[in-house]
């Protein structure tokens, strides 16, 4: 106990690049691979391509954010891609409904009830988990389920055209040829930055997963934080849901199945650790990044859909097994 | 009387050492078949490591067993168990979810073929159940329905499946009442005249008396002494064997003026205290709370941080009364816990010294929603300077410091807070003596700002040597208030060990239950 830990032992210089790699790896790594592509794949660096790219993980970002969240806490949501399906057809059937009455407000009337969709899962996940302290994937197992069905029920299992043109430039406009919902997936990965970096709710979500226990005796209120924490969450993915919804000017019930565990495996092969503590913005960036890029250059070159989620899940597997040898350095 | 030429077991030469730690130092003693040992010694004198030196749990660092002819060292728990050692621990070895007869044969299940007989599982099952008085008890019932005595029973008779020859039993009686206590003493009786050789480990002198015909005393991993009969021999003489040493003076306590009352507590009851608590801490004062493992200590500074509920009873901070839920409650009012189990509960060890540092003073310095981040850097600067926490930087990860400085990092942590009372639970615990000292100049510094301090700590030399009262626990209760004048090791550790008055209080706490066959 008396011999001083080997690292402080370590040169300034060396952990200073120790530090570099362990914040910014998977920063480099996304680089290299961009400038591979842009070399070697056909029309990948064109203006066209970039565009669609970054349409592509617009998505997947904006969810990334609070799902970093969960999982950097400890935590996990397998609901969110039921709450896009659910909320975006409940924004659907809402504007259709309060268009009559309220004309061009019916649009608001629309993002509220999404929202609250969003919010009540968020709420139910949040209460389940930290209150009645039931396991996480379990639990949103369950609401996603629920989520789904409540979609399916609400709108008799079609997709529901939306009346109100205008609600289309959310997820169809473009501002200096960039479209908007990349600009929102950006301020998504600003403001969840500086949450994680600079709020005390940021810094005690990393504790939380840390050490659960150690952060309670040290006057974090555990429950009540996991329970903002997944209200967030839903209130993201309910965003989410209506832009895609705007995207595909419908609310489609069957939409974005399978997406939670996209989200997920882009935080994980960023560098978030499913066992809660460690998190950052870049690795949620990096890791949602690298994935579209892979994919879409797959597209590009023509493979196989059966053959790209193969690639996929070996590219997962390998970030996993690289970070988990990283952490044992 | 067996004589020295039919001793079965004897321990030569035995070491073990530990990080940092000689546990056990040169043991030599035997032990003759027919007979009931009993192994006594303070909270880590080296009973325990003993007893898994026997099981194969840890190997020996040096020396050897010898039993019967052999001369043996155990690398692992299956040799001791073919060698015929079985340990019955405190906590026992049993899966509740599967069957009593499950459990007997875990690892060596009589297979028939690719599957399990259970005809014969069963059938042989209930011979050795017959043997420890489980007779009536169906060997099908899953463990998790017995009721602790029956639960320890089935643990007699797994090691009678396996043909001990040597029973060791840790603290078998802490969790039994008095009626399930006369069961397992009739069996231990009966497995006396089959002629096993038995150890028996316990800090209750009373049954040692009751049930023992020999007796061996550890001190500071030391064999102290070995008494092949009890007649003559004194409860106090026991004692005496096992605090019997000088106590060098790393404490270095002065005396400090001490104020009014800091925080008063009345009547607190909650989960692992049997009998309401009352005692106060005034301003300036170290109040050491002394007891033996499981006596209710660690339980009641939780119930006082809020990390367990309060039953009952009232808490005063500063003359002004407390309602605390939560341990965010408690640093509201101003108690702070420096916690028991420091990896477990205290560090985050995957974040840095200042993440660590900070973790809950920061939200007095949080503007516009952001943290300071100048405070921040500030605060942690500042608390390694006045703790001299030996670091790198502050950057580093708080699981590659050494046990002291991650102790100081917790105590860092409140400095930044109105600490009114701290309460430290266990604070040196795993610390080598150089980081003891620093950390008992820090516990006297805070009670020399007016700041109540309470220090649970299982050292007997440390609690007399910092403290200027010291609360004796015992089983869940507080049994004694001893100021610095009158304690001594002899009348602390006396109070702390389990009276037989105190028993039938017990009887009255724990109900059999009645297990349907």
């Amino acid at each position: 106990m008396s011999s001083q830990p080997e690292s402080t032992a370590m040169p300034k210089g060396n952990s200073f690049a120790r530090t570099m790699w362990s914040d910014f790896g998977m920063v480099i790594v996304l680089i290299i691979l961009f400038i591979f592509c842009a070399v070697f794949v056909p029309r990948f660096f064109s203006p066209i391509n970039m565009r669609a790219l970054a349409l592509a993980v617009s998505m997947t970002g904006m969810v990334a954010c609070t799902m970093m969240l969960c999982l950097a806490s400890g935590n996990f949501d397998m609901s969110c891609g039921a709450v896009i399906a659910c909320s975006g057809v409940v924004c659907a059937v809402m504007i259709n409904k309060a268009f009559p009455y309220v004309g061009n407000y019916s649009i608001y009337v629309g993002l509220f009830f999404a929202l609250l969709v969003g919010f009540l899962v968020g709420l139910a996940n949040g209460l389940i988990i930290a209150y009645a302290r039931i396991n996480a994937l379990i639990t949103t197992l369950a609401t996603m389920q629920i989520a789904r069905g409540i979609g399916y029920i609400i709108c008799d299992g079609k997709a529901v055209g939306i009346s109100q043109e205008n609600f289309f430039y959310l997820g169809t406009g473009s501002w200096f040829m960039v479209p908007i919902p990349v600009y929102i997936t950006v301020c998504c990965f600003i403001i969840f930055g500086i949450i994680l970096e600079r709020t005390s709710f940021g810094r005690n979500t990393l504790a939380i997963g840390g050490n659960e226990e150690a952060a309670n005796l040290a006057g974090i209120r555990v429950a009540y934080h996991k329970l903002r924490l997944f209200i967030i969450h839903g209130l993201m993915s309910a965003l989410a849901g209506i832009v895609l919804a705007s995207r595909m000017t419908s609310g489609q019930p069957t939409t974005s199945q399978g997406f939670e565990l996209d989200v997920i495996s882009s935080c994980v092969l960023g560098g978030i650790s499913m066992s809660g503590g460690l998190g950052s913005i870049w690795y949620a960036v990096s890791g949602v990044l690298i994935m579209g890029i892979v994919q879409n250059s797959m597209n590009l070159m023509n493979v196989p859909t059966f053959y790209q989620y193969v690639a996929r899940g070996l590219i997962l597997l390998m970030a996993v097994i690289f970070d988990r040898y990283k952490q044992r350095n | 009387m067996s004589s020295i030429a039919t001793d079965y077991l004897e321990f030569v030469n035995i070491s073990k050492r530990f990080p940092g730690v000689l546990a056990l130092d040169d043991i030599n003693f035997s032990v003759p078949i027919g007979s009931v040992r009993a192994l006594v010694g303070e909270n880590g004198a080296g009973k325990s490591t003993l007893l898994k030196i026997l099981s194969g749990a840890h190997p020996p660092t040096s020396g050897k067993l010898r039993i019967g002819k052999d001369n043996l060292i155990f690398e692992n728990t299956t040799q001791a168990i073919n060698a015929g050692v079985a340990v019955i621990y405190q906590e026992l070895q049993l899966v509740p979810q599967l069957s009593i007869a499950e459990n007997m044969y875990l690892g060596h299940l009589p297979e028939g073929s690719a599957f399990i007989n259970f005809d014969q599982l069963w059938a042989s099952t209930m011979d050795s159940m017959r043997q420890v008085g489980l007779g009536d008890v169906s060997p099908k019932v899953k463990v998790g329905r017995l009721s602790i005595g029956q639960r320890q029973m089935v643990e007699i008779a797994k090691a009678l499946t396996r043909n001990a020859q040597i029973i060791a039993f840790d603290e078998p009686t802490s969790s039994l009442s008095s009626r399930e206590t006369d069961v397992l003493f009739d069996i231990i009786r009966r497995l006396q005249k089959q002629d096993k050789a038995i150890f028996y480990v316990s800090h209750r002198l009373e049954e040692i008396f009751e049930i023992s015909d020999s007796v061996t005393i550890f001190r500071d991993g030391r064999h102290v002494n070995t008494r092949r009969t009890l007649e003559g021999l004194t409860r106090d003489m026991i004692v005496k064997d096992m605090v019997g040493r000088e106590i060098i003076d790393i404490y270095q306590y002065k005396a400090r003026p001490v104020g009014e009352t800091a925080i008063r507590v009345t009547d607190v009851t909650g989960p692992g205290i049997t009998k309401p608590i009352s005692f106060e801490v005034k301003k300036g004062e170290v109040v050491g709370c002394f007891g033996l493992v499981g006596a209710g200590r660690t339980e009641l500074m939780r119930i006082l941080f809020g990390a367990a509920p309060r039953y009952s009873g009232k808490v005063e901070v500063f003359g002004e009364n407390v309602e605390i839920n939560s341990p965010a409650d408690a640093i509201q009012a101003g108690v702070m816990l420096c916690p028991e189990d420091r990896k477990k509960e205290g560090i985050i060890p995957i974040l840095s010294v200042q993440e660590n540092v900070n973790i809950s003073s920061r939200r007095h310095h949080v503007r516009a929603g952001f943290i300071d981040r100048r405070w921040e850097y500030e605060n942690v600067m500042d608390k390694i300077h006045a703790l001299a926490i030996k670091t790198p930087s502050q950057r580093q990860l708080v699981r590659n410091l050494s046990g002291g400085n991650q102790q100081k990092v917790i105590l860092a942590r409140w400095l930044a807070e109105k600490i009114k009372v701290i309460l430290l639970d266990e604070p040196t615990r795993g610390i080598d003596v150089g980081a003891k000292s620093e950390i008992y100049d820090i516990i006297y510094r805070l009670a020399g700002e007016g700041i109540g301090v309470v220090a649970v700590t299982s050292d007997l030399p440390e609690v007399l040597g910092i403290s200027d009262r010291i609360l004796v626990f015992s089983e869940g209760e507080l049994a004694a208030e001893i100021p610095r004048r009158d304690a001594t090791p002899e009348n602390v550790l006396s109070y702390a060990l389990p009276q037989e008055s105190r028993k039938h209080f017990r009887e009255s706490a724990i109900t059999d239950r009645l297990v349907p066959a």
